[in-house]
């Protein structure tokens, strides 16, 4: 569906020149929504707005469809944009025209008879929820409001992208649920493929499938998001799991074991992660039961990735060394991701 | 001296005619140049829709030239050319012709401020719309712009009216030569306070009308 090969970007010359891009690969399936996350900065803006070649990349390509965007004449560009709908972090509404007109907009753009824009305006004014809204102008509407505006000016002509600039960096939180919802009935519902670049975890971890790190114009890590979220490889990714998943040991916690463990070298402490249905299964019973060891949660949360339950437990295993050893094998014969915790590392 | 009405009143409408009719060609001719001039400076300055590094600088400097120079030389400088397209260098139709060139410059400058006080978001969101400049231009930049635009253009007519009295003073007519010859001249106090009164009122109507109309317009 999208395809970034190679993707450089370098701004300026000389003394301001700036690699904000440095060889970005990224594929996005048709339907997926694939979110980008990264600290300011790193170039997620500029990534975003050379899909629509907003910003021309220095090298490399891009390819929609298996269309070369970059061989495009300008009228064919132009014709290729109508298919690739975008949303701003700052709505970018057009403030001297009701919500009606801005939804209209990009059919008006493209010459569309009034009877065909009115009735397509008001379907996607009642899909985003904002059928009464139709006469009011943008300054009064709230944050959220603008933003599902902005949403149904984008899928107006029916486009096969959807590209998301920090969509709901400039909400509050609730707000930002909402219109997240709104995101992922535009996938289930429209089958409209999302290319989403946030700052914010929670934006991945709510709606997307896929996720990429990007840092210092690179993808350092890049896969579903079940699998980075479970194994974060990169110390970045780690941060950015840790901002939603909370899987610190708590510093009494910490101080607690390690007094307790002061005079042994060998504690058994393992770091178990669920994924989906592994997190209905009553391993630790399972394996109290089975071996004669005991087992001691000492920290521990369940979130919920995209309707699936993802488990992420430190647990303690009590017992004698060869017991130990076969619980743990039996543990690894589960679909779970198990690591030994180094107490006094962390 | 007491003044004569009966002989006065003709004079003075005669007079209000000839500045309205300076201002009023004045402006609209100094529109139909200044808006268009407003926008090519602001789509070929660097980074714009339509960038183009020699009309944007040679049309700056044009512009810049004419600033400059003060409307009373400026009316004196082009003689020649008025006498060139007009047929004569006096009288109040001739007088347009160096209010245009001192008004036309300046509300190419005032639009192209208003122009550039858009937010560049709306560029970028009409770009990735698939607009054409054509587009971004009539649809976007025009309209999101229009309440600041109303009030340049405003700035510029009273501009415009304080250099036809100008204008009036040097062979245009007008109210402007009526408080000279007669208020100057001829120390008939009444006829200066009268068209400067009357002056006061114009420039007042045009900025009230202006800023009502740009109120309704502005949605922020
Ligand atoms: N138009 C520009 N001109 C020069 N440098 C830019 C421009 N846009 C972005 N940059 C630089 O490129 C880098 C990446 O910026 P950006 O893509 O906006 O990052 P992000 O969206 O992740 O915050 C930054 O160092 C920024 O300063
Ligand atoms: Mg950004």
């Amino acid at each position: 569906m999208l395809v970034l090969k190679d993707i450089h970007k370098v701004y300026g010359k000389d003394k301001k020149r700036v690699e904000a891009l440095k060889g970005i690969n990224l594929e996005v399936g048709k339907g997926e929504i694939f979110g980008v996350i990264g600290f300011s900065g790193a170039g997620k803006s500029t990534l975003i707005r050379c899909v629509n070649l907003l910003e021309r990349p220095t090298s490399g390509q891009v390819l929609i469809n298996n269309v070369d965007m970059q061989k495009l004449p300008p009228r064919h560009l132009r014709k290729e944009r109508k298919k690739i709908g975008m949303i701003f972090q700052q709505f970018n509404l057009l403030n001297a025209k009701t919500v009606f007109k801005n939804v209209a907009m990009p059919l008006i753009i493209d010459g569309r008879p009034k009877q065909e824009i009115e009735k397509k305006v008001n379907e996607l004014l009642s899909f985003v929820g904002l059928s009464d809204k139709a006469k009011q102008y943008p300054e009064q509407l709230s944050g959220g409001q603008k933003q599902r505006v902005g949403i149904a000016r984008a899928l107006a002509t029916d486009p096969h992208i959807l590209l998301c600039d920090e969509a709901t960096s400039a909400l509050d939180p609730d707000t930002t649920q909402s219109i997240l919802e709104l995101l992922k009935k535009v996938r289930n519902e429209l089958g409209i493929t999302i290319l989403i670049i946030t700052h914010e975890m929670n934006v991945i971890r709510d709606i997307c499938d896929k996720v990429a790190v990007i840092d210092g114009g690179v993808i350092v890590e890049q896969g579903s998001v079940l699998d980075v979220f479970s194994e974060p490889k990169k110390e970045i990714t780690k941060n950015f799991v840790r901002t939603i998943l909370n899987d610190e040991i708590p510093p009494t916690i910490k101080t607690f074991i390690k007094t307790k463990h002061q005079h042994s070298d060998s504690h058994y402490m393992y770091r178990v992660l669920f994924k989906g249905a592994s997190a209905n299964n009553p391993l630790l019973s399972n394996i109290a039961k089975q071996f004669p060891v005991d087992v001691n949660v000492i920290h521990g949360t369940i979130t919920e990735l995209q309707g699936i339950p993802f488990g992420n437990l430190i647990i303690e295993l009590q017992g004698k060394p060869e017991d130990i050893k076969q619980a743990l094998a039996f543990i690894k014969q589960q679909e779970v991701i198990v690591k030994e915790v180094d107490i006094h590392a962390t | 001296m007491p003044l004569d009405w009966s002989y006065f009143r003709p004079e003075l409408i005669h007079a209000i005619e000839q500045t309205l009719l300076m201002v009023g060609v004045g402006l609209l001719i100094s529109l139909i140049i200044g808006i268009p001039l407003g926008i090519v400076l602001v789509v070929t300055r660097e980074n714009g829709i339509l960038q183009n590094k020699f009309i944007f600088s040679v049309l700056s400097v044009i512009v810049n030239i004419f600033r400059s120079i003060p409307f009373i030389i400026l009316i004196v400088a082009i003689i020649p050319f008025t006498r060139f397209i007009i047929g004569t260098s006096i009288g109040t139709v001739a007088a347009i012709v160096p209010l245009v060139i001192f008004t036309a410059p300046y509300i190419g400058r005032l639009i192209e401020n208003s122009l550039l006080e858009v937010d560049s978001g709306v560029i970028e969101l009409a770009q990735a719309m698939g607009a054409n400049p054509w587009q971004i231009i009539w649809r976007f930049l025009l309209p999101e712009a229009l309440s600041s635009i109303i009030l340049a253009v405003t700035i510029a007519t009273i501009g415009l009216i304080g250099a036809s009295a100008m204008a009036g003073a040097v062979g245009g007519g007008g109210l402007g030569d009526l408080a000279i010859v007669y208020g100057y001249q001829q120390f008939q106090t009444e006829v200066m306070i009268i068209t400067v009164i009357l002056l006061v009122i114009f420039v007042q109507l045009i900025q009230s009308i202006g800023n009502l109309l740009a109120k309704k317009i502005r949605r922020k």
